[in-house]
């Protein structure tokens, strides 16, 4: 038998005989005939543990990771440092290997967690409310977006063009099959267009979602963007850096109902995209609207505190026919590796991972512009992200950076009609000597 | 030993660290010369102020809180809480993997996009599909992304009147909750005394509006649907599709495939049936399989190889679009990948046959004293309506309760809702004959104590870290963060 099924061939035939069968194959005699495979599936032999160390090394090893290669390509995803006691703690299995919190009295280290962590994400945006997350920030999006529909009973949502254009895209997937109208608002000098989007806005648009910092990593202006919003008595929905949170006035004071973002950043590997996890706050006014797990704290019979999944009464499974939502478990590891980090860098240290980014982006911002090798697009106030225009097409750019052992920033022509712009991510983890030496890698292809 | 009671803010104390950064090797520039002043934050987020100990306490105590498939056995129905191997964890956290960024050029990802393929393809082979999809996250957004396929599907045809979806009664809860969020109808259908679809029910059901209908195979019983060939038929000729929830898919593979019984399009649940963690709630991944017929619709990107070189594949013009950032869970696809090749054709068929084998041997220790139909066989996992014989007052949430206090996870309860007072229990193939013979004896002694010491079961659990929880008074009292709690 295999190693990863205890039982061995005796086992197997004590059992079988225990229930009054001989083979395994009558246990399959419900399956008709015609629907039998009959055959061995197509896949190799069963591997070895040393074999299969071989093959997953083999294949990590074809790939080159952001260890090897300097990295200043962000767009959504951040190479920001994650703290040691993060993967240690959230690799005990008493966390990884539980389900979802259905028998709380078994389950409360994953609960208080996911208290904790509302606690902390509440802090963070100044909001009133956290659910326990959703799949990614592009995913939030879409949830926030249908709870405002549904909470205004309108079906128009505003969208800038400063939002990500993954989140856009996804958004479009989950609106046309939900008939709701997504009308995107046009940027002016590298943020929302706030003329056109208060032109745009009327009683039939259920609300607006914006990024801040957007795509182009520029601050946008939320309190204005808030302002147009209550006049249509529509709601404000804001996408954010969870680490620009640390030093930028937060939505929730800025007037937002729903403000959501994605969570990678706050100690989550990049991983290719993923597993990440999208997380989603909102006014006491929206909390029964709030799709996906929430917990609660409350006593035990003997008074004792005690966390709970609550307010389950808005969720999939209670809700079924006239759900808004299928969500339900998601990213539950991915908010306990969160949480570790918010709490292990702390209330300082999270103000320094943010300060220090952005002064990092601020010294290669200047010396690029000092050695004449690109111009700033926007001159608008931005987090740690920023848009430079070079001479030459980025890719053609990036395919030289890369034989360097530079990890080049976004190509922005590929999403938005803008030729030999390069969206260029610093975090605290880049060095004065990265910096340079990238500076002079540009420097030769150029 | 002493509990461990606090909350991290309440260990938190001004002034302590955990986290340093270097000093700063570029121009020390302060926050205003940096930001104008309306976006600088006025007050601090107050998040903890902890040393790293502190942190390691901390995190490790409320730890020993949960109960786990590591700890112990967990037999959840519909969960497949099978063992999960240290081999993908290790897998999984090779820099080669977890360090990759989403927008890295294809040339300098060679090998994850391989994983990718390879993957897509092992699963299409498992199923009996003709492609998969690895974009959605999660089982429901694998079930939200196949009932958009459906529909994209049949208004390419002009069919805009297929808005209806046929379920079954005994289907999972998400099933009608996707298909009212992809803005289609419900139809629920009866099932027989033994779980199968009532298929005069079926037949009455499907019509010109059908666009399609969600089965579970074997269903939320345990059952296999016997009658899976007569219902693809009616539900073909009446010009709908097939959806196969692949929750439960454990039970089949090697026997039969979704994709031969005539499903034409599906999901798995790669955190069930394919051993990745469930994370306490999470990551798990949802790839969606298709037919022929579906793939112009599948989402973008598809993973291609075109001679040795894999790539991104955006060029699709029907294409439903993007339900996820990125390509998926990827991380999740790197465990599921180690463990389909850890098993091989030969380990996967021997987890499917041992999950049932296992199943039915434990439902055979349960018959005497928990209401099971004799002469049953059962799948992967079974379902009990309840005690046959308790005191009065004695309910399917106390048996549950008292399981805790003997050391294990209880089953699933009061699902699936056809099911009176519910116990559904699902061993998995990676639990050995002593294991099961020993839950077989809890189980037998509770309903013994069912009966003569009910208090045992209604004042249960009794050594847990909490007792049962007021959850009346948590979604009264609405306390969801730590700053609501001072209030009090």
């Amino acid at each position: 038998m295999h190693r990863y099924i205890p039982n061995s061939e005796k086992d197997r035939v004590d059992m079988l005989k225990a229930i009054g069968k001989e083979k395994i194959d009558e246990l399959f005699t419900d399956i008709p005939e015609q629907f039998r495979l009959g055959r061995d599936l197509d896949l190799e032999a069963t591997k070895t543990e040393l074999e299969l160390d071989r093959l997953m090394k083999s294949l990590a090893a074809k790939n080159k990771n952001i260890d090897d290669l300097t990295c200043f390509l962000g767009a959504g995803a951040y190479d920001h440092f994650i703290p040691t006691v993060v993967n240690h703690l959230a690799g005990r299995s008493e966390f990884y290997t539980a389900y979802t919190p259905y028998q709380p009295e078994i389950s409360q280290g994953t609960l208080q967690n996911i208290f904790e962590y509302q606690s902390l994400i509440c802090e963070l945006t100044g909001m009133d409310v956290s659910n326990a997350s959703v799949y990614d920030g592009a995913h939030a999006a879409a949830e926030a977006a249908v709870m405002t529909c549904a909470a205004k009973k309108r079906d128009k949502l505003l969208v800038s063009s400063t939002v990500h254009p993954e989140i856009r895209q996804v958004l479009k997937t989950y609106f046309r099959f939900r008939g709701i109208e997504l009308i995107e608002v046009p940027m002016k000098d590298g943020e929302t267009d706030y003329d056109a989007l208060a032109e745009m806005t009327d009683k039939t648009v259920a609300g607006a979602l914006i990024q801040s910092p957007n795509f182009f990593g520029v601050v946008e202006n939320i309190k204005k963007v808030s302002e147009t919003m209550k006049e249509s008595k529509a709601l404000t929905i804001v996408s954010v850096d969870p680490i620009s949170l640390a030093v930028l006035e937060p939505p929730g004071k800025l007037g937002a109902d729903i403000v959501i973002g994605e969570g990678q950043a706050l100690g989550n590997d990049v991983a290719l995209g993923g597993p990440y996890f999208g997380f989603m706050a909102v006014t006491d006014k929206l909390v029964r609207k709030v799709p996906g797990r929430i917990c609660g704290q409350s006593l035990d019979e003997d008074g004792k505190r005690a966390f709970v999944l609550t307010l389950q009464a808005r969720e999939q499974h209670i809700r079924r026919f006239k759900a808004t939502s299928n969500i339900c478990t998601n990213q539950g590891l991915m908010i306990l590796k969160a949480a570790i980090y918010m709490n292990t860098v702390g209330k300082e240290g999270l103000k320094d991972v943010a300060i220090q980014s952005m002064q990092k982006a601020r010294y290669l911002r200047n010396l690029l512009m000092e050695k004449g090798l690109a111009e700033p697009v926007f001159d608008k106030p931005y987090f740690k992200e920023f848009a430079m225009k070079f001479t030459k097409p980025v890719a053609e750019i990036n395919e030289a950076l890369l034989e360097s052992g530079f990890l080049g920033g976004f190509d922005l022509n590929s999403r938005y009609p803008m030729p030999n712009t390069m969206l260029i991510a610093v975090t605290e983890k880049r060095t004065k000597a990265e910096m340079d030496a990238f500076v002079k890698a540009l420097e030769v292809i150029k | 030993m002493k509990h461990y009671e606090k909350l991290i803010f309440e260990v938190s104390k001004p002034g302590r660290k955990a986290f340093h950064l270097p000093t700063i090797d570029v121009d020390d520039l302060s926050l205003d010369e940096m930001l104008p002043e309306d976006l600088i934050r006025k007050e601090d987020a107050e998040l903890p102020e902890v040393s790293e100990m502190d942190i390691v306490r901390h995190y490790t105590n409320i730890s020993q809180k949960n109960y786990s498939i590591d700890k112990g056995f967990y037999p959840l129905g519909s969960c497949t809480m099978k063992y999960n191997p240290k081999a993908n964890e290790d897998a999984a956290s090779n820099p080669g993997f977890k360090n990759l960024h989403p927008y890295q050029p294809e040339n300098t990802i060679q090998g994850a996009l391989e994983l990718m393929y390879e993957l897509s393809d092992m699963l299409a082979e498992i199923s009996g599909m003709d492609k998969v999809t690895l974009q959605p996250a999660a089982g429901a957004q694998g079930e939200l992304t196949g009932l958009m396929l459906i529909k994209a599907y049949h208004e390419n045809r002009g069919d805009h009147q297929r808005t209806k979806i046929i379920v079954p009664d005994s289907a999972h809860g998400t099933n009608p909750a996707t298909a009212a969020v992809v803005g289609m109808e419900i139809i629920e259908i009866p099932s027989d005394h033994q779980g199968n679809v009532d298929m005069d029910a079926l037949r009455g059901a499907v019509g010109e509006d059908t666009a399609g209908l969600m089965l579970t195979n074997p269903s939320t019983l345990g059952l296999f649907e016997k009658n899976i060939g007569d219902i693809a038929e009616v539900v073909h000729d009446a010009g709908g599709l097939l959806y196969y929830d692949g929750a439960n898919m454990n039970a089949i593979m090697g026997q039969c495939r979704p994709g031969d019984m005539g499903f034409d399009v599906m999901h798995y649940n790669l955190h069930k049936t394919f051993s990745t963690p469930h994370g306490g709630g999470g990551p798990g991944a949802g790839p969606v399989g298709v037919k022929d017929i579906l793939v112009p619709f599948l989402p973008v990107p598809m993973i291609a190889k075109e001679a040795d070189t894999y790539l991104f594949d955006y060029d699709k013009p029907l294409t439903i679009g993007k339900v996820k950032s990125f390509y998926g869970n990827f991380n999740i696809l790197v465990r599921a990948f180690t463990y389909i090749k850890a098993m091989g054709r030969e380990g996967i068929k021997e987890a499917g046959e041992t999950a049932v084998l296992n199943a039915n041997y434990l439902m055979h220790q349960m018959m005497d004293l928990y209401q099971i139909p004799e002469e049953m066989l059962c799948k992967h996992e079974f379902v009990a309506a309840g005690l046959k014989e308790a005191a009065e007052g004695v309910t399917t949430l106390d048996v549950a309760k008292r399981i805790i206090d003997y050391g294990y996870h209880p089953p699933t309860i009061y699902f699936p809702l056809i099911v009176h007072e519910a116990l559904m229990v699902e061993p998995t193939e990676t639990e050995s004959k002593e294991t099961l013979d020993d839950f077989g004896k809890v189980m037998k002694q509770i309903a013994h104590e069912a009966k003569d010491e009910p208090e045992l079961l209604k004042n249960a659990p009794h050594q847990t870290p909490v007792r049962r929880i007021d959850e009346v008074r948590a979604a009264r009292d609405l306390i969801l963060k730590y700053k609501d709690s001072l209030k009090e």
